[in-house]
C-alpha cells in the first residue's frame, strides 16, 4: 500500500493513502473535535466542527472527509481553525435548546462536552427555536426533535447498520426534521426499535422510554411482590456508568445493587436462556427430524423478529416458535415461581434490565401473557438502571459481591454466552450434541461463530447428521442470510441472528461509548463469565432439570407450549402507512 | 396528508408501467416521482408506497424526496398551479404584498387549493427571473413586475367566462 507524508501542526505523520486528515491527525495524538461524524458509518462533512488549516487551501478544510495528499501541511490548531470551529460550534447551539440539566443526556452528551472543550462561555446568536411534537409513540424509544442538530447519524445507523431505513430527513432548510415517513408516529412505521439511533446520537433527540418511575412505585408498593432478571449482556457493561472499563464482569455487585434497591428477589435471565437452549434445541431437532421448515432462525432478539414480520414475512414459519429468554422469565416467574413460593401471581410485578430497547416492545406485546397477566410487567434498559442505582446514593464499586437468588437465578456458562453474538449458536450446539450423541462434547468452545465478522459459518457433525450453520448480527448482515435462504441458495439449518452488532452486548440500551473496542471488550467479559462457570451446559443446569421434573414435565409439552412459546404476525415493510401492499 | 384516494385502474396500469420501467433502480427515484406526479397531478401516499416497492427503497427515502422538493405535492392541486416568487430580490420588492392580495382573491392560504379546483397557490423560492421581480408565474406562463393591483386582471383570463 503507498503511503503519504505530511506534516500536522509540524510534526510529519506517514499514513496509508486514502486516509483522512483526521486520521492522520489523530495517528500523532492530536485530537480534532467531531460531531456528525461516525467511524465507518457516517462521514459527511456537514457540521463543520472538525475544519482544519491547510496551507494553500483557499479555505479550511473538514478533516473528517479531506484526504490527505503528499506534503500536506495541516495545522489544526491556527487562530483561524479554532475561531472557525467556535462559531460553527456556537450556531449549532444557537437553535439547540439550552435544557441539558433535565435531559436524559446530561454529562454525556457530545455537544456538551465539546461546548465545554472549546470553553464556549456565551452564544451570541440567538436561532429561530421549534417546537416539534416529541414522538413518544413507542414503548421502546421517544423522538425529540426539538433537541436534534441534523448530524445523521442516526440515518446512516438505520440505513447502512440496520438496513431498515425507518427515519430519514425530511423537508429542508430551516424546516427540515429527521422523521419517518409521513411524519407516523414511530410506533406505526416499519422500525424494529433496536435503538441502535439511540447509541448513534450525539445528543439527547433519541432517547429511550424511561419506566424508571413506575419501577420505583412498584418497589415502594408493600402489595407487591417485585422480582427482577438481568440479561447476560447487562453484567459486562453497567460498570462503564460508574467509570469501570468495558468488559468489566460486575455480576456480584449488580445482584447486590439490585437487592438493595429493594427487589424481592434477584434472578437471572441466564436461567431461561438455559432453558431456551432446551426447548429451542428440541425443536430443532425435531425440524431436522420431520423435515422442516429449515432452515430454523433462532428467536431471541425482538428486534430481529420484527424485522422478519415487516420485511421477510414470508419466512415466518423458519423463526423458532420459543419466547425469548426474557418472555420465558416473565412466564415462569408468575407460574412456576408464584407456585413455589405461594404467591398470587396478580401481585407480582416482573422487572428485567435489558441491553435492548425492542425488549420494551416484546413485553407489551399482547400475546405475551401466558399466565393471564403480563409476563414481563416493566423492561428498563443497562441505561436507566444505573441511574436508578445512582438516584439511590449506591456506591457501585465498594458493593459486595452477591449471589443470584434461586431458583430462577441458577445459570450455567452456555446462558451467559446468549449476550454476544454467535453465543446462542454455541450454547445450543453443546447441548444437541450430547443429546443426539450421548457423548460429551470434546471441547465446549465453537471458535468459528465468535468474534465480530458480520456472517460467520460452521460445518458440524452431529452424530450421523452434518448440520451447518450460520450466525449474522447487525440486520444488514442478516439480511444476506435471509436472502440467500429465500432465494434457496443457501443450505444452512440452524441460523443464529442477533439484531444489534456484536449482538445484545452491542444493544440499543448499553451505556453510550465511543470508545473502538468497547463491543470487543464486552464480548471478553461475556466468554470470561462463561470460563468462570462450574457448569457450561444448558441441560445440566440442576435448576432447569428440576423445573421440567416439577412442572413443565417434558421440552415442547404442552406446559411449554402454553408458557414458552409463541406466534408471530405478518407486518408490512411500510409499516402502518399501507397493510396492503 | 390528504385522505386515501380512488385512482382509476388505467391510472393504476399506467403508474404500474413507468415504475416496472425502473423496477430496483434507485437511482431513478426522481425521474419516477416526475412521471407519476404528471400522470396524477399530484402525489399521493399509495403512489409513494407503489414506488417505493417497485424502486426497492424505503417509504422514507421516497417521502423524504417528495417532501424536500417543492415542486412535488402530496395534496392534489388545481388546474392552474400559481406560484410567487419569495427569492431575495422578489421578496424586498414586494412579493410579499402580491402574495396577500392572491390570497385575498382566492380565498386560500399558500399551500392550499381552492374548491373549485381551479386553482393552487405555492410560494416558491428564486424562479430566476430577478430582472423581473416581483415574479409569480401560473403554469408555464410567467408575470414580472406585478403589482397587486393587477392580481384580479391577471387571475380573470384563467376563470370561465362569466365568473367574476
Amino acid at each position: 500500500m503507498s503511503e503519504v507524508t505530511l506534516t500536522i501542526d509540524g510534526q510529519q505523520v506517514k499514513v496509508p493513502k486514502g486516509a483522512t486528515i483526521l486520521q492522520a491527525a489523530r495517528q500523532v495524538g492530536r485530537e480534532i473535535p467531531t460531531l456528525c461524524y461516525l467511524e465507518g458509518i457516517n462521514a459527511i462533512g456537514s457540521c463543520r466542527v472538525c475544519v482544519v488549516e491547510v496551507q494553500g487551501a483557499k479555505t479550511l478544510m473538514p478533516a473528517c472527509v479531506t484526504e490527505v495528499t503528499q506534503g500536506m501541511t495541516v495545522l489544526t490548531n491556527s487562530p483561524a481553525a479554532r475561531h472557525a470551529r467556535r462559531l460553527n460550534l456556537e450556531l449549532i447551539l444557537s437553535e439547540h435548546p439550552n435544557e441539558c440539566t433535565t435531559c436524559p443526556r446530561n454529562q454525556n452528551c457530545e455537544l456538551q462536552t465539546l461546548a465545554e472543550k472549546m470553553n464556549i462561555r456565551d452564544v451570541r446568536f440567538r436561532g429561530p427555536s421549534h417546537s416539534y411534537a416529541i414522538d413518544a409513540s413507542s414503548p421502546s424509544i421517544v423522538r425529540d426533535p426539538n433537541k436534534c442538530i441534523l448530524c445523521r447519524r442516526c440515518v446512516a445507523v438505520c440505513e447502512k447498520v440496520q438496513g431498515v431505513g425507518a427515519i430519514v430527513p425530511l423537508e429542508r432548510g430551516y424546516r427540515t426534521t429527521i422523521g419517518t415517513a409521513f411524519h407516523e408516529p414511530l410506533l406505526e412505521a416499519a422500525c424494529v426499535l433496536c435503538g441502535q439511533c439511540v447509541l448513534a446520537c450525539p445528543v439527547g433527540a433519541l432517547y429511550e422510554r424511561d419506566y424508571t418511575d413506575q419501577v420505583w412505585a412498584a418497589l415502594a408498593d408493600a402489595n407487591r411482590h417485585v422480582v427482577v432478571q438481568t440479561a447476560p449482556a447487562v453484567r459486562v457493561a453497567i460498570g462503564e456508568a460508574f467509570g469501570l472499563a468495558p468488559g468489566t464482569v460486575s455480576t456480584g455487585k449488580l445482584v447486590a445493587a439490585l437487592r438493595r434497591l429493594g427487589f424481592a428477589k434477584v434472578f437471572d435471565t441466564n436461567f431461561t436462556a438455559d432453558l431456551t437452549i432446551i426447548e429451542e434445541g428440541s425443536e430443532f431437532l425435531q425440524r431436522l427430524q420431520n423435515g422442516g421448515p429449515l432452515p430454523m432462525f433462532t428467536s431471541c432478539s425482538p428486534g430481529w423478529i420484527k424485522y422478519m414480520e415487516h420485511f421477510y414475512p414470508e419466512l415466518i414459519e423458519n423463526l423458532s416458535t420459543c419466547k425469548s429468554p426474557q418472555q420465558m422469565f416473565g412466564a415462569l416467574a408468575k407460574t412456576y415461581y408464584a407456585q413455589q413460593a405461594g404467591l398470587d401471581p396478580a401481585g407480582i410485578t416482573v422487572v428485567s434490565i435489558m441491553p435492548c430497547t425492542a425488549k420494551k416492545y416484546e413485553a407489551q406485546r399482547p400475546e405475551m401473557n401466558s399466565s393471564g397477566f403480563p409476563d414481563v410487567d416493566y423492561v428498563l434498559t443497562t441505561r436507566e438502571l444505573a441511574k436508578m442505582i445512582k438516584t439511590a446514593g449506591l456506591d457501585f464499586e465498594s458493593l459486595p459481591e452477591e449471589e443470584y437468588d434461586a431458583p430462577l437465578g441458577i445459570s450455567t456458562g452456555a446462558g451467559a454466552i446468549f449476550g454476544a453474538t454467535g453465543g446462542v449458536m454455541e450454547a445450543a450446539i453443546r447441548t444437541v450434541y450430547e443429546i443426539v450423541t450421548k457423548t460429551e462434547l470434546p471441547g465446549l468452545d465453537l471458535l468459528p461463530v465468535r468474534g465480530l465478522e458480520g456472517v460467520k459459518e460452521a460445518t458440524l457433525t452431529i452424530g450421523d447428521a452434518t448440520v451447518k450453520v450460520a450466525v449474522a448480527h447487525g440486520l444488514v448482515n442478516a439480511r444476506k442470510v435471509v436472502e440467500r435462504v429465500r432465494d434457496k441458495t443457501a443450505d444452512y439449518h440452524f441460523i443464529e441472528i442477533m439484531c444489534c452488532p456484536g449482538g445484545c452486548i452491542g444493544g440499543g440500551g448499553q451505556p453510550i461509548t465511543q470508545m473502538d473496542d468497547a463491543k470487543q471488550k464486552r464480548i471478553d467479559g461475556i466468554y470470561k463469565v462463561d470460563q468462570c462457570l462450574p457448569i457450561r451446559k444448558s441441560h445440566e443446569n440442576p435448576a432447569v432439570q428440576k423445573l421440567y421434573q416439577d412442572f413443565l414435565k417434558e421440552p415442547l409439552g404442552h406446559k411449554s407450549h402454553e408458557l414458552l412459546h409463541t406466534t408471530y404476525r405478518v407486518r408490512s415493510r411500510f409499516g402502518s402507512v399501507m397493510e396492503h401492499v | 396528508m390528504t385522505k386515501s384516494v380512488e385512482l382509476q385502474k388505467e391510472v393504476w396500469q399506467e403508474l404500474d408501467r413507468i415504475i416496472q420501467e425502473h423496477r430496483g433502480d434507485r437511482a431513478a427515484l426522481i425521474q419516477v416521482l416526475h412521471r407519476c406526479q404528471e400522470l396524477i397531478g399530484y402525489l399521493p401516499k399509495e403512489v409513494q408506497v407503489q414506488i417505493a416497492h417497485g424502486l426497492g427503497v424505503s417509504l422514507g427515502e421516497v417521502y423524504g424526496v417528495v417532501s424536500f422538493y417543492s415542486f412535488f405535492s402530496t395534496k392534489p392541486r388545481g388546474k392552474y398551479r400559481i406560484s410567487v416568487c419569495k427569492g431575495t430580490a422578489c421578496y424586498v420588492r414586494g412579493s410579499m404584498e402580491v402574495l396577500e392580495r392572491l390570497e385575498k382573491e382566492l380565498g386560500i392560504k399558500a399551500g392550499d387549493s381552492t374548491d373549485d379546483g381551479l386553482f393552487t397557490l405555492e410560494v416558491v423560492r428564486c424562479l430566476g427571473a430577478c430582472g423581473l421581480s416581483p415574479v409569480i408565474t401560473i403554469n408555464d406562463n410567467t408575470y414580472g413586475l406585478v403589482r397587486p393591483d393587477a392580481i384580479p386582471r391577471i387571475l380573470m383570463a384563467y376563470r370561465p367566462a362569466g365568473v367574476a
